[in-house]
This record gives C-alpha cells, sequence and structure tokens, in this order.
C-alpha cells in the first residue's frame, strides 16, 4: 500500500510529522564541500521538505545521528556527575538501502558485542524509525549489489521515491498512513520503492581470507599514495570508533566535561599506547588493518559481511584510492598466496 | 610601393610592438584572465602563419605576440583580430580598428577556483569584470588577480594586487580533534590554528584566510564562508629605480570596493601625473612616491564603503631596492 502525491503534498506529510517527529535527512549543504563553489551533502535536522536532498549521494552516511561526531556524555564538577541533557523526542532518519543495512552492524558493536549495552547508543537508537530514500539508480562507486545491501524488504516506516517530480511512497507502518491520506490529491496506490539491482563496480570477496595476505605487498603502495587523513572512516555507515576527551574548563580545572568524539584507524593516535609505542605506523598497515576488519575480521566474529558497499569512501578519497579496487586486489592475492 | 610612414605612438596604442627589426612589429593579443577559446587560440595560429614567421609569443603577462608582422600589414592584422576581439568581450569604441589602447596593462589571473583546489574565487571572471570596468585606458596600470595566499600569479609585482581569501567557518560540533587543520596550517600556511581542550581555536589577527584548514578537514567542521574576500595590496613594480614588492592595503575587502578604488586610481594619475613623463607614462607608484599615500588614499576612497570585516592599513612604507637614490 502506498501513495503517490506531488511534491507540496510531500511538504505537507512532512509538516505534519514534524509536529511529533525530529527529521534528519541528508540536506545539501551549499559550498560547504572541501573546494570553492562546492555543495555537500551532510545530514542535518530539517525544518521543512524541500531541505531534504532526495536525488545526491550525501557525502556523509546517515550514522550521524545515531554516532554524532562530537557529543558530550557528561559533565563533572569535584564529586558530581550529570549526564548532558538529551531530546528525547521521536526521530525519522531518512536513508538509502545501504544505510538501512548499515544500522545492523552499528547495533551489533554498540549493543550486541559483550556483555554491556553502550547507553548514550542506545538511547538515541530507542528514538529512531528510518525513512528508505528508494534509489533510482546506481551512483558513482556503489558497489552495494555485491555485498547484497541494494534491497531492503522491511526496516523502514515509509519509503520515497522522486520520480518525475512526483513522490512515490510505500507505507510499511500503518500508523504513517494518517499522513498521507490527509493530503488531499494524494493518489492511493501500490508502490514498490526502487533499488539497484546492478551496480558498474562489483567486488568479490574470499569466502576466507587467508593470513599470509598481510604479508602481501599489496599494502605497500598505500603507504605513500595513502594521506591518513581518515575520510574513508568518517564517512563509512558502518565505522564505529571513537575516543574520549576528557576536558577541564580552562577557567576552573575542577570543572569538565566528558566527550565522545569520532575516531579514525588511518588517522595518527589511533594505535598509540603508552611508552610511544604506536602499533601501525605505515599508512600501508592501516589500510591492511581496515580492509581486513572489514572484508574479514567483522564476519569472522559476527558472521556477515561489515561493508554495505555504499561507496562513499571511495567517492570522497582525495587520492583517488578505490576501497572497492582494494577488495578486488584481496581477492586476486588471496587466490595467490592460497596456491 | 610607397615608404614606409608610421605614427609609431599610434601604433603602439593600437596594441602593436615597435619592433626592433625595421619594417617589423607584432600583434598583442589581449587575455583578460588568462582564458581564451580554443576557436581564437586558432585563430591567433591562423594570423600567425598568415601574416608572422609561425611562431608566437607566450608574454609575461597571459598576453600573446604575434612576431614578424610587416607593419604594411597592421590594417589587416587588425580585420582579422576582430573575432578575438569579440570572443574575449573586450571594450572597443570602433570594430574592424583593432585594440582601442595599451597603457593598461592585459589583466592577469591564476586558474583560480575553476580549477585549483586552493582558489579562493573565480580569479577569471573577476579578472574580465575588472578589464571591462577600466579598459580602454592609456594610463600604465597593471592589475593581477590569484585566487589564494599562494599568489601564484605574482600580484605583488602589480600596482594592483587582488589574493583570494576565505573566512574558515568552524562547526565545533563536526570536529574529532584530527589535527589535520592545525598540522597542515602549520606546514603549508601560518600556525595559526591550535587544539585547545580537544576543539580548535584560530589565531584570527594571525589567520591569512588561505583555507588550507577548510581543504584538509576530513568532517567539514571547516567550511568556507558565503562571502568571498580578498587581500588588495598596493603598488609593486619592477624596473630600474625602485623595483619592490606590493605592501598589504587592505585585509578582508570585497568585491565591489576593489573595482571602485581601481577605477578612482585614473582620476588620480590624471590629475597628478608628470605632464613631461617620457612618453606620457608614469608608474602609479612614482606619482604616490611623489604626492605621498595619504593623497593618494583619499582618492582611492572616494565614494567606496568598505564591508563590516574590511581591515585597513592606513600607512604603509614600501621597501625594494633604491637605485636611482644609491646606486646598485
Amino acid at each position: 500500500m502506498g501513495y503517490v502525491l506531488t511534491k507540496a503534498g510531500f511538504a505537507e506529510v512532512i509538516a505534519s510529522l514534524l509536529e511529533e517527529y525530529r527529521i534528519f535527512a541528508p540536506v545539501r549543504k551549499v559550498g560547504a564541500g572541501r573546494f570553492t563553489d562546492v555543495d555537500a551533502v551532510i545530514y542535518d535536522e530539517i525544518r521543512s521538505a524541500d531541505e531534504i536532498e532526495l536525488e545526491a549521494k550525501s557525502d556523509y552516511a546517515s550514522k550521524e545521528f545515531l554516532t554524532p561526531l562530537s557529543e558530550t556524555l557528561f559533565y563533572f564538577t569535584e564529586n558530581e556527575v550529570k549526564e548532558s541533557d538529551f531530546d528525547g523526542r521521536p526521530v525519522l532518519v531518512f536513508g538509502r538501502s545501504c544505510d538501512l543495512h548499515s544500522l545492523k552492524r552499528l547495533d551489533q558493536i554498540y549493543l550486541e558485542n559483550g556483555l554491556a549495552k553502550d547507553p548514550f547508543y542506545k538511547r538515541r537508537r530507542d528514538l529512531i524509525k528510518c525513512v528508505l530514500i528508494g534509489c533510482g539508480h546506481s551512483y558513482d562507486n556503489c558497489f552495494c549489489v555485491s555485498m547484497d545491501s541494494n534491497k531492503c524488504e522491511d526496516g523502514y516506516v515509509f519509503s520515497v521515491d522522486l520520480i518525475d517530480g512526483k513522490i512515490h511512497s510505500n507505507i510499511l507502518d500503518e500508523s504513517f498512513d494518517k499522513a498521507f491520506s490527509a493530503v488531499s490529491g494524494s493518489e492511493k496506490k501500490d508502490v514498490i520503492p526502487r533499488f539497484v539491482t546492478e551496480n558498474d563496480v562489483k567486488v568479490e570477496i574470499p569466502e576466507e581470507v587467508p593470513q599470509g595476505i598481510i604479508k602481501s605487498e599489496l599494502w605497500d603502495e598505500y603507504t605513500t599514495r595513502c594521506i591518513n587523513c581518515g575520510r574513508c572512516n568518517f564517512v563509512c555507515p558502518t565505522c564505529t570508533c571513537y575516543t574520549m576527551q576528557d576536558v577541564f574548563y580552562s577557567d576552573n580545572g575542577r570543572v569538565g566535561e566528558r566527550r565522545r568524539v569520532g575516531a579514525s584507524c588511518m588517522v595518527d593516535g589511533y594505535t598509540d599506547v603508552a611508552g610511544g609505542g604506536q602499533y601501525r605506523r605505515k599508512n600501508g598497515e592501516r589500510m591492511r588493518f581496515k580492509v581486513l576488519h572489514k572484508i574479514s575480521d567483522f564476519k569472522k566474529r559476527f558472521g556477515y559481511q561489515m561493508c554495505v558497499g555504499c561507496g562513499r569512501c571511495d567517492d570522497i578519497c582525495p587520492e583517488y584510492i578505490s576501497f572497492s579496487n582494494i577488495i578486488n586486489k584481496v581477492n586476486a592475492a588471496s587466490k595467490e598466496v592460497k596456491s | 610601393m610607397a615608404n614606409l610612414d608610421i605614427n609609431v605612438g599610434k601604433l603602439k596604442k593600437n596594441a602593436f610592438r615597435y619592433s626592433k627589426v625595421r619594417g617589423e612589429t607584432a600583434s598583442r593579443i589581449r587575455i583578460p584572465g588568462g582564458v581564451i577559446d580554443a576557436k581564437s587560440m586558432g585563430r591567433v595560429v591562423e594570423i600567425a602563419e598568415k601574416y608572422g614567421t609561425g611562431v608566437i609569443n607566450i608574454t609575461n603577462r597571459q598576453g600573446i605576440e604575434i612576431p614578424g608582422i610587416s607593419l604594411r600589414d597592421v590594417d589587416k592584422v587588425n580585420a582579422e583580430v576582430q573575432e578575438i576581439i569579440d570572443s574575449l568581450r573586450i571594450n572597443q569604441p570602433e570594430k574592424g580598428k583593432g585594440y582601442p589602447s595599451s597603457g593598461t596593462r592585459n589583466v592577469i589571473a591564476c586558474p583560480g577556483a575553476r580549477l585549483c583546489p586552493f582558489g579562493c574565487y573565480d580569479t577569471t571572471a573577476f579578472a574580465q569584470k575588472m578589464e571591462n570596468n577600466i579598459y580602454p585606458n592609456d594610463r600604465h596600470v597593471k592589475i593581477a588577480f590569484t585566487g589564494c595566499s599562494n599568489d601564484c600569479a605574482k600580484v605583488r609585482m602589480a600596482d594592483f594586487g587582488i589574493i583570494g581569501m576565505t573566512e574558515p567557518q568552524y562547526d565545533k560540533d563536526r570536529c574529532v580533534a584530527c589535527g589535520a587543520c592545525v598540522n597542515y596550517c602549520k606546514r603549508r600556511s601560518v600556525g595559526a590554528l591550535e587544539l585547545v581542550n580537544g576543539k580548535v581555536v584560530r589565531d584570527t589577527a594571525k589567520c591569512i584566510g588561505c583555507g588550507v584548514c577548510v581543504a584538509y578537514c576530513p568532517t567539514r567542521a571547516w567550511t568556507r564562508s558565503r562571502e568571498h574576500y580578498f587581500r588588495l595590496v598596493l603598488l609593486g613594480r619592477t624596473g630600474k629605480k625602485n623595483p619592490r614588492l606590493a605592501e598589504d592595503f587592505i585585509k578582508w575587502a570585497d568585491e565591489e570596493s576593489i573595482l571602485k578604488m581601481v577605477k578612482n586610481t585614473y582620476a588620480y594619475i590624471e590629475e597628478y601625473i608628470d605632464p613631461d613623463a617620457v612618453e606620457h607614462k608614469e608608474h602609479i607608484g612614482y606619482i604616490v612616491d611623489r604626492t605621498g599615500f595619504e593623497e593618494f588614499k583619499k582618492w582611492l576612497f572616494e565614494g567606496v564603503e568598505l564591508g563590516p570585516k574590511a581591515e585597513v592599513n592606513q600607512r604603509i612604507y614600501w621597501g625594494g631596492k633604491n637605485y636611482d637614490k644609491y646606486g646598485g
């Protein structure tokens, strides 16, 4: 069951939903890209439907509501601690199929990896429902079909496809039906969200990556090509690493806050240990760690692939390093190592 | 055939060079902003092959000179360059007669934001706007645009140097303290950034608005300001007497003010140029040396309203070599 409606009608739907929900969606930030007069598509809280970027693939992933790049967890002063205030209103997060598939990976790490559940993640996770943005075509660098994350049968409350100026929505959660049916001129119709069935980029991941791959020469070129900026991690919908900052306010050293900020296994400092040691000094070694974590180590522990094939790492790499190409290189090298 | 009888002053003003080879000249093509369409470039090639020696000189100021043209062919070449003049939209009072003046030199621009990752604005577009603002004019004025503080266009050798700036905008909620901006600002720029309590603090007095922090930020915590800003530097020059680099005049200037100030300069030149100057040509800098900077400033600021961020250097002291005073 679904609806076809005009953009104006969709704006009404969003306006009515905003009375109950906070909505996070990809937004085109004019001029916010790396270079002059280049836009960036970044997740943000929206106030109206026209802010939502439904066409372009976002540069940064939908995880930013769940795992903000920087979040104050609590404040402390002498013997007291106060958790940061939290907006408990329900939240809708827009995302493409790859983004929705990434949720399972985020949940895995924050909620299902050991005994403790991360309370700061959970308090956000409990608030959200997803809205699916359909993919009318595959974008540059996408390889979701290879990663089996190109389709979602469920996991969203309604879908949004912008086709020839009309919004096509499939309603999965009936409680959202009234927001659509209330719009005058909305046409009730069976709607199937658009999914990509083929990408230009295809990867093949070895069922088991042989241990010997860590000694392969294939990593060496990244020691000089990679600039260890960490963009691949920051845009990745499945990267979950963070670090802590305990900050003491400069006006009064007895008061401060603890912040959680995003971390990257490519950036300096990630493997620093007491005494000045650093496990992975070379960028090639960091690349090896990242790639094998994504396509082998995570799977060994949890039984399924971590990478969802969104290709955002390839989209953003300033040095034109292709993660999908590395996967295929690993695949080829794995066969050699075996034989 | 009649003997050559050439008004050399008019010839030069018409953008033809006085050549050391008797009977020959070179046609000087203006390319404001340094961008010429491929078709016009083809036209240059045709003229060089038909009237010249098949050779093309690329000039220091991003122009073209077609050498080896007979002085007898000047009118024909003027007819042939018309398409180039039209396509580059050069102001011209009368079509078919070639360039109306050559005093105000070709306006230079580095590739800028159309191509360069560090360019803070569209240098070519601003250069073309400037060209339309001041050309044709016989006064000897040099203007150059560069996209960022790297100054690849070497604007500090011009009378007016325009250096692109951006005012970095910081969203602390997107900052993870990776340190890339601090590191690159220190290594590639002036070291205006510092990590304090896990967030970045920008020394606004030190910051030159180069945008390196924005280019290297992996999370879009640093972005560019919506407004394009400029550092205007004044009165650099080469030459025999007192070659010197341009000095800083206004930091965080705006486009409109710069256009107006350059325009105002021509009125100042008319008022104060040495009437006995050789070939009626005198660098503005030497005129300012005579009248004092305060007087020049008064003329510059006529009708100009600078933006709220503009920082004006009220006193400027130029350096350089003084061969005319102290010898070399």
